[in-house]
């Protein structure tokens, strides 16, 4: 039950035109093929995809279902993001100096589809804007499994993947893939930003009951805070509470966790399960008896379920508008993001903006569209700034380096305004959080 | 974590569950036992409920308010759908019948989305209604307990209409032959458009009652839909007590098996539905021979 449209139906037309008569040409008889050097044979939608006046990026996101909310607030970062590389905007030339109101001379257009955040639709979605929109790079997921089927797409099509919301250690681990890059923190490093905070807050030896969301995010984030806080703390997991994605009444588990002793629960699930979870644990009397902690933040959760009961919970999250305060960058997105929507940003939005100012960076350095070229200006690992500070990518596994932000709810009464749900309590470095790069089994493919 | 407290604590989820399940499966099936018409927008009808409720809601800020307006939107929703589009049905497949109302199920889905977006809405439980309970055994929410009665007190209801009065003995006599009926000189169609409309309203009522527990949100009716087949194929198709006692037996399941696994609770609902149609294919309580 979705809905699917196409933003920019001009530029697709025009797109369509320069493809059909590519494809025409090839087919007139002694007619020779326009030349491209020989060590760029044309691959994916290159070098189609950038021969008009505009490039097209395809964006898979979840409009409907548990993380709806989520999926809308990536497509704002996006939108955002390709204004700001069109009129060539402060922001993003800090990031993309050599944007120039557009790409190497070309604007950007974005072409949306529903995922549904299921696999199978992004991938569809993504197929058809390939034929169609001559997309030269994907974006969208905001679950893992999505993120992860895009990669293996990706990799097939020889088509740029920009990881928006994962945070499965298999993105970058073992389903790593050349043509896909990750800006966002992930399981591994939020347990290892988190857990020494929870150490220092709460002492050794404590009972943690967890919830998992039954998928590649959910069991890998799991796995990575349970291990640092059984390894560091002395911390048993006393149960785990695995719920299928898109679940909405949590009694049962619920019951389980009350039934089990624990002093804490460690709640992975997320979006619209994380909101519902987090008010039935409330309805349960599980909180504030037993203390929440959110190791993969959820945009607009506090909003959804409001301050009362997000109230000391620490979370890991990849940026929180306050920090407008520390970062310059931060402030000139906060300040762009809430003049044109009304709201402070979450992080979802700030992952897809970030994603796209990088793109538009590599692109614009290599000073080519062909995907070998782009990739390997981001393996060069250079470092750039962000909203968070100064960050590269790691070649070996395409995961960007880059610090993890600590918040603890704040109480109704601490908030100075109605959108100052967290306290920002620690930026944590981001190289000493990472795994080897070969630790999840990354083995990246071929780049033809 | 399978030991006694949990046991009694999981016993007591199903009971709740299992009400619901009863009360929206019963709805389905005296459509279905009725008029014939397998409603695939039930689930949507469920879902048409908490966002009808949810909207008196806003605007009230009264809790009787939403169940009223929550279960009347959706009876005249039954009925005009009865009127308008399901009577052309009658005579016709059962193929036909399921594509139409599934088609009439993506609409509601969707509009409610154009309308209202998909971020989920939430109803507050009345004021008196908020807190925990201490059960003994469990901590509990103050308003799933009160579900209980409320639901309990919608089943008696619907009981009463269907043993307890003449329209209920006409729909009794129509499950068992509308022909035969309407021989008898009563008007069947307006049955019909009563009992769609009475059954319509069981989930649009359930739809609202639960908003609070769950919070309302557009593809709340379609996982619903799924159980409430199970529900009706367990207790016996056409059969209200068969709902019950589906209900029932459906929340018990997937609360027991959550002690043990909840990623088998499922699993088990359908392995207890598959052994049902083996050993008794029209159902628990159902009755051979009707189709």
């Amino acid at each position: 039950m979705t809905f699917e449209f196409d933003r920019d139906g001009v530029s697709r037309r025009v797109l369509l035109r320069a493809g059909a008569g590519l494809a025409g040409s090839a087919l007139v008889p002694g007619m020779i093929m326009p030349v491209f050097a020989e060590d760029k044979p044309a691959m994916g939608t290159w070098p189609a995809g950038s021969q008009g006046s505009t490039v097209t990026i395809g964006a898979a996101v979840p409009r409907t279902g548990a993380y709806a909310a989520q999926g809308e607030d990536e497509l704002k970062g996006m939108e955002l993001a390709i204004e700001h590389i069109n009129s060539g905007h402060e922001l993003i030339k800090k990031i993309a100096p050599k944007v120039n109101n557009g790409v190497l001379g070309k604007k950007v257009a974005l072409v949306v589809a529903d995922s549904g955040a299921k696999p199978n639709n992004a991938v569809q979605a993504q197929q058809r804007f390939i034929n169609e929109n001559k997309i030269v790079a994907m974006t969208g997921s905001t679950s893992s499994a999505v993120a992860v089927a895009l990669n293996k797409f990706a990799e097939r099509e020889k088509i740029l993947y920009l990881v928006a919301i994962s945070g499965s250690n298999d993105t970058t681990g073992k389903d790593c893939a050349r043509y896909s890059f990750r800006q966002c923190f992930y399981g591994e490093t939020a347990a290892n930003a988190i857990g020494p905070v929870l150490l220092k807050n709460f002492g050794k030896d404590k009972k943690a009951a967890f919830m998992t969301p039954d998928y590649t995010y959910g069991h890998t984030v799991t796995k990575s805070m349970s291990e640092f806080l059984e390894k560091n703390g002395g911390w048993k997991m006393v149960t785990n509470q695995v719920s299928p994605l898109g679940t909405s009444d949590f009694s049962q588990y619920l019951t389980n966790i009350a039934n089990s002793g624990a002093d804490f629960i460690v709640n992975v699930n997320w979006g619209r399960d994380a909101v519902l979870s987090v008010q039935q644990a409330k309805q349960f009397g599980l909180t504030p008896k037993m203390k929440m902690v959110i190791p993969y933040q959820i945009p607009f959760l506090a909003k959804e379920v409001g301050a009362e009961l997000t109230e000391g919970v620490f979370a890991a999250t990849d940026f929180w508008w306050t920090l407008e305060d520390k970062y310059p960058l931060a402030k000139l997105f906060v300040q762009a993001f809430s003049k044109k929507y009304g709201y402070m940003p979450e992080w979802g939005a700030e992952n897809a903006y970030m994603q796209f100012a990088i793109w538009a960076r590599m692109v614009t350095e290599a000073g080519s569209f062909y995907p070998p070229d782009v990739i390997k200006q981001y393996e060069k690992g250079e470092t750039f700034p962000s909203m968070v500070g100064d960050v590269h990518f790691r070649p070996q596994d395409h995961q960007l380096v880059r610090p993890v932000v600590i918040v603890r709810g704040k109480a109704p009464k601490d908030m100075k305004n109605k959108e100052d749900y967290w306290e920002v309590l620690e930026v944590v470095d981001g190289a000493p959080l990472m795994q080897k790069p070969d630790a999840f089994g990354c083995k990246l493919g071929p780049y033809t | 974590m399978v030991n006694w407290g949990n046991l009694i604590s999981q016993m007591f989820n199903g009971l709740v569950l299992g009400m619901l399940l009863a009360l929206i499966s019963s709805g389905l099936t005296i459509i279905y036992g009725t008029l014939g018409v397998l409603n695939l927008a039930h689930g949507a009808m469920f879902m048409l409920g908490g966002y009808a409720g949810w909207l008196a809601f806003t605007y009230t800020h009264s809790f009787i308010a939403a169940v009223v307006v929550g279960s009347l939107f959706v009876m005249i929703v039954g009925i005009v759908m009865e009127r308008v589009i399901i009577r052309s049905f009658y005579d016709r497949p059962h193929e036909d019948q399921i594509l139409v109302t599934f088609g009439i199920g993506i609409v509601f889905v969707e509009a409610v989305r154009f309308a209202f977006g998909s971020l989920s809405k939430i109803v507050p439980p009345p004021e008196m209604l908020n807190g925990i309970v201490n059960l003994g055994f469990m901590f509990y929410p103050k308003y799933r307990l009160a579900l209980l009665v409320i639901v309990a007190v919608a089943l008696l209801v619907l009981y009463i209409v269907l043993y307890r009065t003449k329209l209920g003995m006409i729909v009794r006599a129509g499950i068992e032959d509308a022909g035969m009926v309407d021989a008898l000189g009563i008007n069947v169609h307006k049955v019909f458009m009563l009992v769609f409309g009475i059954g319509a309203m069981a989930a649009g009522f359930a739809g609202i009652v639960n908003a609070p527990v769950v919070a309302v949100s557009p593809d709340a009716g379609e996982s619903i839909l799924v159980q409430t087949f199970v529900v009706v194929v367990i207790g016996g198709v056409g059969s209200f007590p068969g709902a019950i006692l589906g209900g029932l037996i459906a929340g018990e399941i997937i609360s027991i098996t959550s002690m043990f696994n909840p990623g088998y609770a499922y699993v088990m609902l359908f392995a207890a539905m598959t052994l049902v149609l083996v050993l008794r294919p029209y159902g628990l309580l159902g009755t051979a021979g009707r189709d």
